[in-house]
């Protein structure tokens, strides 16, 4: 395979955030502590060296404990965050869904943050005004449209949050840990737009805790430790590496932390 | 130096259905609930008129014709410079849900939060040509220049807005400092008394104040009914453009530090 093929290229990425409470807030402090020589910062070392190739058409389930850098790591591939080493390369429409709802405007009716969401995507005013028929059916809020959104319950924002961002096939979706919200019939129908995506031949990454849908979904899994990729490959065989490790508890630690570094 | 603010610009192009969104969103959620809607705008600004020209007709006497027209002219650029860069260091906070999930080129929420003001800064200056017809104060053709004017002030409102919420994302404490900072400007501006009022050995403070440049070129059309001199026009380009590419280029080279501060 050569790189063109690649729709994602993460070459050695690495993320730093700084701890926040060592934060210096506000300018004061800031002169304060300069005056003194004590400008330090600690940092957290949240991807270290990530280095990742996505083919056009890959199913990609990201897996790990809380904390290991799962979300940074779809953070760095939807731009969100830029590593402070390293390179992101991306083709074609990339369409994050990091958290459903966010951009959503609590003021504006659904029919507005609609088109504000569209607009964040990318898409012209027109267009958005075309799909609006077709996103509010998916999410099944047609009674609630023209209120604002303040008044919705939370699956009813995840709804219409899922349905904007998969409305059109984007060419890779990012989906973080979203397709547990919503009740049985709507998560019912998101795995059916999914397997429908998945029979297109669309690429995605989703970041899961559900082994199962990794599986489901996936045909390759990759498992994150402490912001290095543990292990890349088939999805039955890392799935069952990792709940291996996790399962073996208190002494998991120890051996995780030897093998670490592969 | 140039390239940063030029990807940047073309971004901004790139964006601007969200751009629009954005604008229309911050007048929604301003004026929305309030009965009089858009009418309000013009209210405020009217009552506010009003008041002003009782103060000066009857409380502070000055010797010239119509102060309250030429007190007003100024105060309404003035106002849209002070409140633009006033919300603008609070603006990426309050896009921080956003900022954190979804790749936005960080410029366009100060630009939005800009353009709103220069809607209320229009609409504005219908009620301010009903008190000049009130007062019996002549409109003149110099006023087709005005819109001169205006974009320089929303070249320079926005550079000085960059570069403000640029720093205040880093030092939350510099949106009080600027809040005592901008008082004093205020008055160091000739905006309530003329220019020729400051003794000679102070000119100097007037002179190095690009603000006085901007609000005599906005107000020689309306209170005098006409163009404003060269030296002055010259002076005001000068100073838009010098705070629009300097206040851009800084706030771009930091622009990827955003999502880690927000």
């Amino acid at each position: 395979m050569s790189v063109d093929d690649l729709v994602i290229d993460v070459r050695n990425a690495s993320v730093r955030y700084r701890v926040p409470h060592e934060r210096i807030p506000t300018f004061k402090e800031f002169a304060i502590r300069w005056l003194r020589g004590r400008i330090e910062w600690r940092e957290f070392q949240a991807l270290t060296d990530v280095t990742l190739g996505v083919r056009r058409g890959e199913r990609v389930g990201i897996i790990g404990r809380n904390g290991a850098g799962k979300t940074t790591l779809l953070k760095v591939i939807a731009r969100v965050l830029r590593p402070r080493t390293g390179a992101v390369r991306t083709h074609g429409r990339i369409v994050p869904l990091l958290e459903l709802g966010a951009g959503f405007d609590p003021e504006l009716s659904g029919r507005e943050n609609i088109l504000l969401n569209g607009s964040m995507l990318g898409h012209s005013r027109r267009y958005m005004q075309a799909r609006i028929p077709a996103i509010v059916a998916f999410a099944g809020l047609e009674e609630f449209i023209n209120a604002p959104l303040r008044t919705y319950s939370t699956g009813m924002v995840a709804r219409l949050g899922f349905a904007i961002a998969t409305d059109v096939e984007p060419d890779v979706l990012l989906l973080d840990e979203v397709l547990s919200v919503g009740d049985v019939v709507f998560q019912q129908k998101c795995m059916t737009r999914m397997a429908g995506f998945r029979a297109a031949g669309a690429t995605f990454l989703f970041v899961s805790h559900s082994m199962g849908t990794v599986l489901e979904l996936c045909e390759r899994a990759i498992w994150i430790e402490a912001g290095r990729i543990r292990q890349d490959g088939p999805a039955p065989a890392v799935v069952a590496a990792f709940e291996a490790a996790m399962g073996m508890g208190v002494a998991a630690g120890a051996s995780l932390a030897a093998s670490g570094g592969g | 130096m140039t390239s940063l603010v030029l990807h940047s610009a073309r971004e901004i192009v790139a964006y601007r259905t969200l751009l629009g969104n954005l604008v229309e969103r911050d007048l929604k959620v301003r004026y929305k609930r309030s009965v009089l809607g858009i009418l309000w705008t013009m209210l405020n600004p009217l009552l506010m008129m009003i008041v002003f020209s009782i103060v000066f007709s009857h409380v502070f006497r000055f010797t010239f014709e119509h102060f309250v027209v030429y007190f007003l002219a100024a105060y309404l650029l003035w106002n849209f410079v002070a409140q633009t860069t006033s919300w603008s260091t609070a603006c990426l906070l309050g896009y921080a849900p956003l900022i954190r999930k979804v790749y936005v080129p960080k410029a366009i929420f100060v630009l939005a939060t800009v353009l709103s003001g220069l809607v209320n800064l229009v609409v504005s200056l219908v009620p301010l040509a009903a008190i000049m017809i009130a007062v019996g104060h002549p409109l003149r053709p110099a006023l087709l220049f005005l819109p001169v004017p205006i974009l320089l002030a929303v070249m320079f409102a926005f550079g000085l807005s960059l570069l403000l919420a640029g720093i205040c994302i880093e030092f939350n404490d510099i949106v009080q400092i600027y809040a005592a900072v901008q008082m004093a400007w205020m008055y160091l501006t000739p905006v309530i008394y003329p220019a020729d009022a400051i003794p000679e050995r102070f000119r100097w403070m007037i002179r190095v104040n690009p603000m006085y440049y901007l609000v005599e070129m906005f107000r020689t059309p309306i209170y005098s009914g006409s163009l404003p001199s060269v030296p002055i026009s010259a002076a005001a380009v000068l100073s838009a453009v010098t705070m629009l590419v300097a206040g851009w280029w800084l706030f771009e080279r930091r622009a990827d530090r955003i999502a880690y501060l927000v």
